[in-house]
């Protein structure tokens, strides 16, 4: 069974500024404060083109990850989304 | 000179992947804890002063200078900023500063002994966001704290949280330092605690600045670390510990963070006169990377110094990769061993396995502190300690390098 946030539209959460390191990225929430490590750089590709998107799949194909992965990269985007790193698209008028 | 442990003789490339600790042992473009005391000017005058702040140096950097600083953090993405002393706010241009980090995107958190925390700033601060608060308190009731911090000092704290408080600011922190004195005094800390809405931090005495004068008699003792330990364990969740303790993780189990000394890597220090050391607690000449009022700035002296580059390897060598428990203790705090005489690649002073006494029992000659701005005379409020400890080294010259200088001959 696939992930139906696979199919969804994403984007990177407003409040959110990355930046870049050597292993990939870090990323800071400035509202509710939190520091997150993206710690692959293929991760971090995926994050920036997600609003370019209409789906996250298609965000994943554009960053080059292979589909197998597909359920890996969205179990992680989910932890990130726990926190307001990522958020579902229909959300950011709010 | 070399500071650092011994690191393998051709520098090893930054692994892909692997573990958080792993790559920070590697180095950041840009510290993600990064400490700024704006002034050594205090009102009060702690025993245990990891900065042995007291009076104000001529050479602090002007506002002009630190909105400087501010701009360059901002550009290097620095996200927040932890402001001390001294007491911070004796600066004039404080809440300008504060403002201005603010507007800039570099959130700001700043201890405070409380003094100049009144109603009217607490409503400003409930008004702010990014502005965090942090109090100092080293022990729960007045008699622990102010041997320590001074007379009166508890009654400044408790009254700063109460007008934060009733100024309707939320999630204020009361921070810490954990000693013999006050480790039985933990469940009281967590009381205060939830009394004010804040959230308790606990951070480890290390023998920095004046700390040095007081750290054999107010490191908690072994028996005492335990009982901090397990005490985390039990609280941890809810309690902030700026990842101070990891060395008790070998006791056996990890306390949540990095586990690893970020000195250098991660961590490091902006001195009220633009100094940049590794760490905090590492106010010493031999900790020192550059000074950021430099040409290259800050970011220069982050990303290039011969201090810092030295500081990011793994460590290879030394007593401490022998032992089982290293993959999580990582011998301890690097300052903790410098102030107390140990080779740095040794175990830590309060090695939970017991090596630290051992090794403090050996030969060992404690460097003389190369930075000093406490006030000549002690004020009339002055902690009881700060006298115990200021008698002990009072006949040593500050330049005495005689191994036997300032030892205790009792
Ligand atoms: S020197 Fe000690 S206090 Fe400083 S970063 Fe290392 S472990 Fe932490
Ligand atoms: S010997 Fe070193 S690594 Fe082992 S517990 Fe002691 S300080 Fe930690």
């Amino acid at each position: 069974m696939s992930d139906r946030m696979l199919e969804e539209p994403w984007t990177l959460s407003p409040s959110v500024a990355l930046r870049p390191e050597p292993f990939g990225a870090l990323a800071y929430h400035f509202g509710n404060r939190k520091l997150t490590f993206l710690k692959r750089p293929e991760l971090v590709e995926v994050v920036r083109l997600l609003e370019q998107h209409p789906r996250l799949s298609g965000a994943l194909e554009a960053a080059g990850i292979p589909p197998d992965q597909h359920e890996a990269y969205a179990a992680a985007l989910r932890a990130l989304a726990e926190t307001d790193m990522i958020r579902p698209r229909h959300q950011e008028a709010v | 000179m070399t500071i650092a442990p011994e690191r393998p003789i051709t520098p090893q490339a930054r692994p892909a992947g692997g573990s958080l600790v792993e790559q920070f042992e590697f180095g950041l473009d840009a510290p993600i804890c990064l400490t700024w005391e704006l002034t050594y000017a205090c009102n009060l005058e702690c025993a245990h002063c990891l900065s042995s702040s007291g009076r104000r140096d001529p050479r602090e950097l002007s506002t002009e200078q630190c909105k400087a600083v501010i701009d360059e953090l901002q550009r290097m993405q620095i996200f927040y900023v932890n402001i001390g002393g001294g007491e911070p706010t004796i600066r004039p241009d404080f809440w300008e500063l504060v403002e201005y980090a603010v507007d800039h995107q570099v959130g700001v958190k700043f201890s405070t002994n409380g003094f100049r925390i009144t109603p009217e700033r607490a409503e400003f601060l409930a008004s702010t966001d990014y502005v965090d608060v942090q109090i100092s308190l080293d022990g729960a009731t007045a008699e622990v704290n102010d041997r320590v911090r001074g007379a009166g000092s508890y009654d400044t704290a408790l009254k700063a949280l109460a007008n934060l408080r009733d100024a309707g600011f939320s999630d204020a922190k009361i921070s810490v330092v954990c000693t013999r004195e006050n480790i039985g005094q933990l469940d009281d800390f967590k009381a205060i605690a939830d009394e004010y809405g804040a959230t308790l931090r606990l951070t480890r005495l290390r023998p920095s600045g004046r700390g040095a004068d007081v750290w054999d008699e107010l490191h908690p003792t072994p028996a005492q670390q335990r009982e901090l330990y397990d005490w985390l364990m039990a609280h941890g969740d809810n309690v902030l510990t700026g990842d101070s303790f990891f060395h008790l993780a070998a006791y056996g189990e990890s306390l949540p963070g990095l586990n690893l000394c970020g000195a250098g890597r991660v961590v490091c220090l902006i001195d009220p006169v633009g100094d940049v050391y590794a760490c905090p607690f590492a106010i010493h000449d031999q900790f020192l990377a550059g000074n950021l009022l430099g040409e290259g700035g800050f970011q220069e002296v982050w990303q290039s110094s011969d201090l810092f580059t030295e500081l990011r390897s793994p460590q290879t060598g030394g007593a401490c990769t022998k032992c089982q428990f290293f993959d999580a203790c990582r011998g301890g705090c690097m300052a903790a061993k410098f102030f107390t005489g140990l080779p740095l690649d040794g175990p830590d002073p309060e090695c939970v396995q017991g090596y630290g006494e051992t090794a403090l029992a050996g030969d060992r000659l404690v460097p003389p502190a190369s930075k000093d701005h406490s006030r000549s005379q002690a004020s009339r409020n002055a902690p009881v300690l700060l006298n115990l400890g200021a008698t002990r080294r009072r006949p040593v010259s500050a330049c005495n390098e005689d191994p036997l200088a300032g030892g205790d001959l009792s």
